[in-house]
């Protein structure tokens, strides 16, 4: 390992970026496309702190967590974007609102 | 300080920055290269933490597959007009409490975390500084002790394969398509009629 940072360092950087997915996932109400990619960052924030905690503890498993992490991820955004272009196919746009008929 | 360390709140700041852009930007095209810049940067904070395989897995996973994906819908998709982030009032704050909520938490637990006296004795794979991150010192975690979670994976990669192509599969009317079953199993009989044709008369068909 080439840091000499300290863990907290590398575990308030994916905070932060965990927050900034969060956060886009309600900002982004008129665009789905937009909402995966806020998960993705999501995703990405706990990839970080994986790594990170395998980096310092000097132990593997957290590599490997992250790669059923990155696999998982990669199915989760194959199907989300199918359903994305399903939703756009029947109704014409990608707004969270519009996919409201079953409402009561 | 070092110059990695420096290095690294570089990569830092850029990945923030960028993930900020991800999800602010006014055209999802954009959205799309910064999600990708994101990436680039938090595999070079994996290269500085010695996890050099993971780094290039989401170098080539991620940029290469899964952003490459988006960037194929986006444009599919041609969502011109509803590319304006919304700023309504009602989102910004909602986001806003829960975003910043949820990061006082995080940096409050971070700060006044700290790691246990025996946390160095439960390591499981122990790797020396040299093994570390190589794709052989993880795949003889991940061939032999998760087997069969490495097993499960490649199925949900299939079932997320099954599942995509079965969503967006479009079966359109007016296309003659190849029907290999009926092409390959019809009969003589079916298909080819011998008829005597008399000389000067010809036949109707």
């Amino acid at each position: 390992m080439m840091l000499t940072v300290g863990l907290p360092h590398i575990l308030v950087l994916s905070a932060i970026l965990f927050t900034i997915g969060v956060f886009g996932l309600f900002l982004n109400r008129k665009n789905i496309i937009v909402m995966l990619m806020a998960v993705e960052l999501i995703l990405l924030a706990v990839n970080i702190n994986f790594v990170a905690f395998s980096a310092f503890l000097g132990d593997s498993n957290g590599q490997i967590f992250t790669l059923f992490i990155l696999s998982v991820a990669a199915a989760e955004s194959a199907i989300g974007l199918s359903i994305l272009v399903t939703f756009f196919r029947n109704f014409g746009s990608i707004e969270v609102e519009t996919g409201s008929e079953m409402k009561g | 300080m070092v110059l990695t360390d420096i290095l690294f709140y570089v990569f830092a700041a850029i990945l923030l920055a960028s993930a900020v852009t991800v999800i602010s930007a006014k055209n999802a095209v954009h959205s799309v290269l910064f999600l990708i810049l994101a990436f680039f940067n938090a595999a070079g904070i994996f290269v500085m933490l010695g996890a050099e395989y993971v780094a290039m897995l989401l170098v080539i996973v991620y940029v290469g597959a899964v952003a490459v994906l988006f960037l194929f819908v986006v444009m599919m998709l041609d969502i011109a007009a509803v590319k304006r982030v919304d700023l309504r009032k009602k989102h910004l704050l909602a986001g806003g409490i829960v975003g910043s909520a949820l990061l006082a938490e995080l940096v409050l637990v971070f700060y006044s975390w700290h790691s246990a006296e025996t946390a160095r004795d439960n390591v499981l794979f122990p790797a020396t500084p040299e093994a570390f991150g190589t794709p052989k010192a993880l795949g003889n975690i991940l061939y032999t002790n998760y087997l069969y979670p490495f097993q499960v994976s490649g199925l949900i990669l299939l079932v997320a394969m099954i599942g995509a192509i079965t969503l967006t599969l479009r079966l359109r009317s007016g296309i003659r398509r190849q029907k290999a079953h009926t092409q390959v199993t019809r009969t003589q009989e079916e298909s080819m009629e011998i008829k005597n044709v008399e000389t000067g008369k010809g036949i109707t068909l």
